[in-house]
């Protein structure tokens, strides 16, 4: 499984041509207490760059953008009672949604952990 | 409240060291670098105001001194004297202060819209009488203190005391807290101002905050401001919390925010805080404005600030509130998640005819509609500190 990542801080990891996606850890530091999470419906068809979802915490609302493009097959529906989990487990228990991804060469442009990290390091 | 041009630099207040030192996210506010929370998260900070005590930095706020210039000796002439200055501004029964009061009031256009809300006190040491301790809000503070000056003209003289540091200490366990730090102000009923000496120290304590909860607001020169605030934090029972927390336990509380909830466009019937309109102030009808105001107060209100409780996701300021066939109605001034209640809340202006608790509306959330239900504030009961007759 590969895991990527994008300068919105968002991380997508493939298993097959299916893909999880959430926020990293950063990310849910800067965003703080996240209080409600709003999922898009399941067979919703984004293109790169589309609002996939939106992350509300304590102050203010955010957008989560699909990191390439596919089509919703999935949405982690337990965190319509447990939102909170986005903060304690970013990056595996607090998933938003699985993508069927279009095209598998599309991750490729995405940072990996590395890139990633050392991008970290630039803000 | 007044945004900032990108172009201003911000200011600082005396404790903003010890706020990076603790890691607190620094954002701008009111023209300030302020601590919106600290690493343990605006819930923590908010549940601990709630269930012991809660340290806050509102140094960026507006205290002041209004002095009479030629006092006769005399206290009550003096307070008399004073208090006939700033009534024309504002909404209170100042002249009726007893010693040591403190007052919620509000400053008004001559169209009877808001310019600020703001707290006046009477000081209880006789070698302040003919002075009034006034603290209005960060954002407004320049236009108000030009404001009061030019009313009271060569008559007194108003001394700015921001440059001081004013710390807020709120929650269930302040009094307690209060009681190992400067006894006496313990004994503060709600409301009241006294000045008080901390080993060398004086200090400006006020029984008085906005979170709804008990707590004292403490005036600290700004030579002291660090021990004091170390002090305040060395005990267990208190904990620094940020703007972020201070925003929704004020929610919770239904205290309106200025810039937000009240605005130069706002009556003080419409915000429903006809309550500052101080009785004798209403008979006399000598504040500004007041014509507008009486005419709403028998019935002529168009909108009214409500408390909305949101089914699904939080409705924020600009957020459009709707009737249950999808009319708009009015808008959200402030709203956000209420961790005590564990659910959103919301304050917004509706007509009179939906402003009832229990009316069902909608509001307007990126264009979806979510139930909103008209609910009494305070959203969380108030637990100011009544002392016994």
């Amino acid at each position: 499984m590969t895991t990527r990542y994008t300068r919105e801080h968002e991380w997508i990891r493939l298993d097959g041509d299916t893909a999880l996606v959430g926020i990293s850890q950063y990310a849910q530091e800067q965003l703080g207490d996240i209080v409600f999470v709003e999922l898009p419906a399941v067979g919703k068809k984004l293109a790169k760059g589309d609002e996939a979802a939106v992350v509300e915490s304590v102050k203010a609302a955010s957008e989560i953008f699909a990191p390439v493009a596919g089509e919703v097959v999935a949405v982690n529906d337990a965190l319509a009672d447990a939102p909170g989990t986005v903060n304690s487990d970013p990056e595996a228990g607090g998933w938003f949604l699985k993508l069927k991804v279009a095209n598998r060469a599309d991750l490729d442009s995405l940072m990996d952990e590395a890139a990633y990290k050392a991008f970290l390091e630039t803000i | 409240m007044t945004e900032t041009a990108a172009d201003t630099p911000l200011r600082e207040t005396l404790l903003a060291p010890i706020h990076r030192a603790l890691g607190a996210r620094m954002v701008p506010f009111a023209g300030y670098s302020m601590p919106v929370q600290y690493p343990t998260g605006i819930i923590a900070e908010h549940k601990w105001t709630r269930e012991h005590a809660g340290l806050f930095d509102v140094s960026h706020m507006g205290p002041s001194l209004l002095m009479l210039a030629d006092r006769s000796g005399d206290p009550d002439r003096d307070h008399a004297a004073v208090s006939a200055l700033i009534e024309p501004l504002i909404t209170a029964d100042v002249r009726g202060l007893k010693l040591g009061q403190v007052r919620y009031t509000l400053l008004l256009n001559d169209k009877g819209g808001i310019l600020d809300d703001l707290m006046v006190a009477r000081p209880r040491d006789p070698k302040w009488s003919g002075t009034l301790y006034i603290v209005v809000n960060a954002g407004t503070k320049n236009a108000d203190f030009a404001a009061i000056s030019a009313a009271a003209g060569d008559r007194a003289k108003l001394h700015r005391a921001d440059d001081n540091a004013l710390i807020a200490l709120q929650g269930p366990e302040a009094a307690v807290v209060m009681r190992d730090f400067v006894p006496a102000a313990a004994d503060l009923g709600f409301m009241t101002v006294g000045s008080f000496r901390h080993e060398d120290t004086d200090l400006t304590i006020s029984r008085s905050g906005y979170t709804g909860e008990d707590g004292f607001e403490i005036l600290v020169p700004p030579d002291h401001a660090t021990d004091i605030w170390n002090r305040l934090t060395q005990d267990p029972r208190v904990k620094p919390i940020g703007l972020g927390a201070r925003d929704s336990l004020r929610l919770e509380a239904g205290l309106p925010l200025y810039g937000h909830d009240l605005d130069e466009t706002t009556s003080p019937v419409e915000a429903d805080l006809g309550f500052a309109v101080s009785k004798r102030r209403r008979e006399a009808a000598d504040f500004p404005g007041a014509k507008r105001l009486l005419g709403e107060v028998a019935g002529g209100a168009t909108r009214v600030r409500v408390g909305l409780t949101v089914e699904g996701a939080p409705a924020r300021e600009g957020a459009e509130i709707l009737d249950a066939e999808g009319h708009a109605l009015g808008k959200v001034t402030s709203g956000g998640f209420a961790p005590t209640l564990n659910k959103p809340i919301a304050m917004g202006y509706v007509p009179p005819a939906f402003a009832k608790a229990g009316t069902r509306l909608g509001v307007s959330v990126r264009g979806r509609v979510q139930p909103a239900i008209v609910t009494a504030m305070p959203f969380v009961p108030h637990r100011y500190f009544r002392k016994p007759a």
